[in-house]
């Protein structure tokens, strides 16, 4: 019996995830980069024509989208390496299940990645997130799916090209737009301690394009795969 | 599966650009069949492998697997095993995890067991813990036949799979075939060296320019009269 579409995207997420686990390449590249960019954002500031309450969203947003696309860009880079993509596609997994076990595998590293990024920037800033914590975990985690359906799709399209790296920026981060500006605007909200629901319309636009571009991803996707 | 032949494919076709990697090819194979297809490189062997593992869409033409034609859905796939020049393994995977992983995906029962089977087939137990990026060329085209066979296949197809194979790995593909043929598989196997082909194939094939220009059973297959009609369609280039 042939695995089902949520069984086969698992299977490919977990291999992703322990080959990542196992040579952390892209995770210490990104954390590195987060670290350096948090480094000079926080030298080219100056604290006194800007509040660490007013810079501290776009610094977390910028980190977030670049040190993303780090991870994004091995995603398919793996499955180059020895044709293993051609193993799946002649296997019985949906090709919906290779899009959705990557993009699976994607929003873990975007996530821990996030992770690190919120610490570095509350220490850095002296933001003090404490019981805002969930509200902007939710908010990164919201952002974070619809960064990497985007970024999974376009990781696809862009590891046959030549100029595969420069290619996924390019094509990606107009797409990022619609989902990192929300999130800024929340997260800005939500670090000047206003009430949640005056970012309300924020988080239904962010909602509203994570379901729009996870849903049209997924359909596209198997359109990438042809030769 | 139905009664259909195993493969049957007519008029199959692939382009790319002006320019036909496969040109109309016609053939059919039952259980127990193997073809040994012949041809120098870029006659279009490895694009017609492709195009039967459903990884690249004919231009024209039809292939069917088991009375249904490719692509097929989930089934179709499922019965069929692919080795490629390529070994389409995991560097940073051991070689059990690799055949693991694809015995999950092809739903087989016990994954774990039946990757250590199909590692122990190809002489491969004692590496089974070992990251593919330690193996050794021969290694790991070992490991990738472990991983094309662990799902069982009923329709093989081999492109140039003795490579890098040492004697015993040879020995060790060989008797997996026969035994894959005696249950019967049907097998499609690209090779260069005549006599390898030759001593599994029921069927043989030359091909050049995207076509077959011989296609005939073996059993009426003279080795010594082929061997030379295949120096001068494939070497001499007749």
């Amino acid at each position: 019996m042939e695995p089902s579409l949520f069984s086969s995207a698992l299977l490919i997420a977990r291999k992703d995830l322990a080959i990542e686990f196992r040579t952390r390449t892209a995770f210490f590249s990104a954390v590195v980069f987060a670290v350096l960019a948090m480094v000079i954002f926080f030298f080219a500031w100056d604290p006194t024509s800007v509040a660490a309450i007013d810079l501290a969203p776009g610094v977390l947003w910028v980190i977030f989208t670049f040190a993303g696309l780090l991870g994004l860009q091995r995603s398919f880079n793996m499955e180059q390496a020895d044709r293993a993509i051609d193993g799946l596609l002649a296997s019985p997994a949906p090709r919906e299940a290779i899009y959705l076990g990557k993009a699976l595998a994607n929003l873990v590293f975007v996530g821990a990645v996030e992770a690190v990024t919120i610490l570095g920037v509350a220490l850095f800033y002296n933001m003090p997130f404490g019981g805002r914590a969930l509200a902007l975990a939710g908010l990164a985690f919201l952002a974070a799916v619809g960064l990497v359906a985007v970024g999974t799709l376009f990781s696809a399209m862009a590891v046959n090209t030549r100029l595969a790296e420069l290619l996924l920026p390019v094509l990606s981060l107009p797409f990022f737009l619609p989902i990192v500006m929300p999130a800024a605007q929340a997260t800005a909200k939500l670090l000047a301690g206003r009430p949640i629901a005056e970012a309300a319309g924020w988080w239904k636009v962010l909602i509203a394009f994570d379901i729009v571009f996870v849903v049209a991803c997924t359909l596209a996707f198997p359109f990438t795969l042809e030769e | 599966m139905s009664d259909a032949p195993v493969i049957e494919v007519r008029g199959l076709t692939r382009a790319f650009g002006a320019r036909r990697a496969v040109d109309g090819i016609d053939f059919a194979l039952e259980t127990g069949d193997c073809l040994a297809l012949f041809g120098p490189n870029g006659a279009g062997k490895t694009t017609l492998l492709r195009m039967l593992a459903g990884l690249l869409k004919p231009t024209s033409g039809t292939a069917r697997i088991g009375g249904v034609t490719l692509p097929g859905g989930a089934a179709v796939r499922a019965a069929v095993g692919i080795i490629s020049h390529e070994h389409m393994l995991y560097d940073a995977l051991t070689a059990r995890e690799n055949v693991e992983f694809t015995a999950r995906l092809y739903g087989v029962r016990d994954p774990r067991d039946a990757a250590l089977r199909a590692l122990e087939r190809m002489r491969m137990l004692d590496r089974a813990d070992t990251l593919v990026r330690a193996l050794s060329r021969g290694l790991k085209q070992r490991v990738s036949i472990a991983r094309a066979m662990v799902h069982g296949p009923q329709v093989v197809l081999l492109d140039e799979p003795f490579t890098g194979l040492d004697a015993a790995g040879a020995a060790a593909l060989t008797a997996m075939l026969c035994e894959l043929k005696r249950d019967g598989a049907a097998l499609i196997l690209v090779t260069h060296n005549l006599s390898e082909g030759l001593e599994l194939a029921t069927h043989a094939a030359i091909m050049r320019d995207g076509r077959f220009v011989r296609y005939e059973p073996c059993a009426m297959l003279d080795a010594v009269e082929y061997a030379v009609s295949y120096r001068e369609l494939v070497i001499r280039g007749a």
